[in-house]
């Protein structure tokens, strides 16, 4: 991609907020919004361990591949994982860094959260807007004895292309044929339901579902918990009604082989385990092989590696996953070592 | 010339150094403001060019065809502005056909029969409801404004007139809301009170002498604003709108709070959409090169609507002055 004029204004921003040379040290980066707060998190106390700082702006999965392009950043994060071809082109790598889930949540009255139950074809008609009532048979059928109302669906979205989004779809698209002719995946997509409005960020949708009585959203787990949002159980690839939480996330990577497409970027959707949240994913970071700046690369390997090691509570606090050791014990050897540093 | 002193002579040469001085900074003076100017008009250009230039691809790919197509899907990569521009432009009108009403009333209000202790405390409440930041307003449209709009506009409107033959329709779907509509009250809010002060400001420079000889000829008070204040002052009550109109063509943040951020054309009047600014604030995070380029394009549009917007209102106030001339 050519050099434009965002990333010029965004390194601008970023040179004024880090104020002086004299803070180089700090380590740089920027992208999704979804694994923000660990990040962030992360940071504040390897400062505090180290005296090293980072300055993570979170400005959404395609901005931070648009910022590694332009070497503004020593990492770009993503949601979506880039193609092996790309970071080929790129002369980049990909590793993950955090995993976490994506949640049906509803506005019903009358039900305890989790209490309503949708298999991942149903829900890709719910959310084409073929079912359009929640009394339909199709979903009634999956909730025998539940006093289904006979009230509108509303379907909300997110109005900026997400990470989330790209979770959610990726999933419709995997377990619906008619999404994925029809509507497909991606961080952004045309919302094909009738009733489909659009909230800007997880805060809006959260915001939207819990306002519209019969609405239906997504959005990413940590919301539903503070929001103490009511969520759909989803049946997943073994056939059994799961609840999202951190165990369920866990499961859903534990199956996960990593090393079987390039740059890692294997997608958790719909993951086999009989315990596996079927909308698992993971947030990756993206580095040059041949950084420009050897010194500040290093300083970023190393923060995930501490961060890896001493960020699982941390991580769990949040509702995020921690990779487990075996496999962040496989991207140093594999993937940290391709870095020059 | 004997009779002047060695230091009258030589304050007569100072006098000449002190001319040429200000002589010279007033022209530097006159460069440097010319240079201000000048750098606006740049600017301007600048962003016309890197816009056209970003957007190119875009009208590359679709043509002008571009500017009518009923489409956006970034999956697909098929994208059209017609959506985005109904929505600006719809939410634009009905916040001009609510707001200058009401501020026409409130600035004939202020200007003509307000008691004068009164004045100043409500000019400026008026001045401080357009202090507020526009997120503001947003939010008081999601959380306050769609929920009353939704149970006691919506709510009826649909029952009593969505069974309706004919117009039944335009009534039906979702009653959240949040839409087109809802969008077009909040820019009502935001562009009522610039609007509103500068029709006051404008109606307060009309010279009192002809304001009273039409009272002492026994006028109405609508008769001294409909014959007197507002020939007097159309310019300015035009220009007022356009200001208006200009805020709610390009407002971002409230807009896309309420207006249900859909891509697809209304099907009823209380159907969510989308407009140019909102797109773009969604969307621009997360583009990436050719769906950025379609945004560019849309910027570009909206551009050029604002640009042929205040050029009309220039043609019209030209064509009235005129017409007051001959």
């Amino acid at each position: 991609m050519k050099p434009s004029f965002l990333p010029v204004a965004a390194a601008a921003v970023l040179a004024l907020t880090l104020g002086s040379a004299a803070r180089a040290a700090d380590i740089t980066g920027a992208g999704a919004t979804f694994p923000y707060p660990i990040y962030a998190k992360w940071a504040e106390a390897y400062k505090k361990a180290s005296g090293v700082g980072l300055n993570y702006q979170s400005i959404g999965s395609s901005g931070g591949i648009r910022q590694i392009r332009a070497k503004t950043v020593t990492f770009g994060a993503t949601d979506a994982p880039v193609s092996g071809a790309d970071l080929d082109r790129d002369g980049m790598v990909q590793f993950p860094a955090i995993i976490g889930g994506t949640v049906p949540v509803v506005n019903l009255e009358g039900f305890k959260p989790g209490e309503l139950r949708v298999t991942g074809p149903v829900l890709a008609e719910m959310f084409l807007g073929t079912i359009s009532k929640w009394n339909d048979p199709k979903f009634a059928a999956l909730n025998p004895g539940k006093a289904l109302p006979n009230t509108t669906i509303t379907v909300v979205h997110r109005a900026d292309g997400s990470g989330t989004t790209f979770n959610f779809t990726d999933y419709l698209t995997t377990v619906s044929k008619e999404w994925a002719d029809k509507v497909g995946k991606g961080a952004a997509v045309k919302w094909p339901a009738s009733t489909s409005v659009g909230g800007k960020g997880n805060e809006g949708v959260a915001a939207n579902v819990g306002r519209v009585k019969g609405s239906i959203g997504y959005v990413e787990y940590a919301y539903v918990k503070k929001n103490n949002m009511n969520f759909l159980q989803i049946m997943n690839a073994d056939g059994k009604y799961v609840s999202p939480d951190d165990a369920t996330f866990a499961a859903a990577a534990a199956g996960a082989d990593w090393f079987s497409v390039p740059g890692m970027g294997i997608s958790m959707v719909n993951a086999k385990g009989a315990n596996a949240w079927p909308i698992s994913t993971a947030s990756f970071i993206l580095m040059y092989k041949q950084p420009a700046d050897k010194a500040a690369a290093n300083e970023t390997l190393k923060f995930f590696d501490w961060a890896f090691k001493n960020g699982k509570a941390m991580a769990a606090e949040l509702d995020y996953v921690a990779l487990p050791d075996a496999l962040t014990e496989q991207i140093r050897k594999r993937v940290w070592s391709q870095v020059q540093r | 010339m004997p009779d002047l002193t060695e230091g009258e002579r030589l304050s007569g040469s100072a006098m000449l150094g002190i001319a040429r001085r200000q002589r010279l900074q007033d022209r530097l003076f006159h460069r440097l403001t010319q240079f201000f100017s000048l750098l606006v008009l740049v600017a301007l250009l600048a962003i016309i060019a890197s816009l056209a230039i970003k957007a190119w691809p875009a009208f590359q790919k679709f043509g002008v065809e571009f500017i009518w197509r009923v489409e956006w899907d970034i999956v697909n990569e098929e994208f059209g502005a017609a959506i985005a521009i109904f929505g600006t432009v719809a939410t634009a009108g009905i916040a001009l056909a609510l707001a200058v009403p009401l501020a026409f009333g409130i600035a004939v209000f202020l200007t003509e029969t307000c008691p004068v202790r009164l004045r100043r405390p409500l000019g400026t409440a008026i001045e401080l409801l357009a202090a507020v930041p526009s997120i503001i307003y947003g939010m008081f449209g999601l959380f306050v404004f769609a929920p009353l709009f939704a149970d006691y506009v919506q709510t009826p409107a649909r029952d009593l007139l969505g069974g309706m033959p004919i117009v039944g329709w335009l009534f039906g779907g979702a009653t959240n809301g949040i839409g087109i509509v809802a969008a077009g009250i909040i820019l009502a809010f935001m562009v009522l009170p610039f609007i509103a002060a500068v029709m006051r400001d404008v109606f307060e420079i009309v010279p009192p002498i002809l304001r009273e000889s039409a009272y002492g000829l026994g006028c109405t008070t609508w008769e001294v604003v409909r014959r007197v204040v507002l020939p007097y002052t159309n310019q300015g009550v035009i220009g007022g709108i356009m200001l208006g109109l200009g805020r709610a063509l390009g407002e971002t943040m409230a807009v896309t709070f309420v207006i249900g951020n859909a891509n697809r054309l209304p099907n009823s009047v209380f159907s969510p959409g989308t407009s140019i600014a909102s797109t773009l604030a969604n969307e621009f995070a997360e583009a990436a090169d050719f769906h950025l380029s379609t945004l560019f394009a849309l910027g570009l549009l909206l551009f050029a609507i604002t640009f042929l917007v205040l050029a009309a209102a220039k043609v019209l106030t030209l064509r009235t002055e005129r017409a007051k001339g001959a």
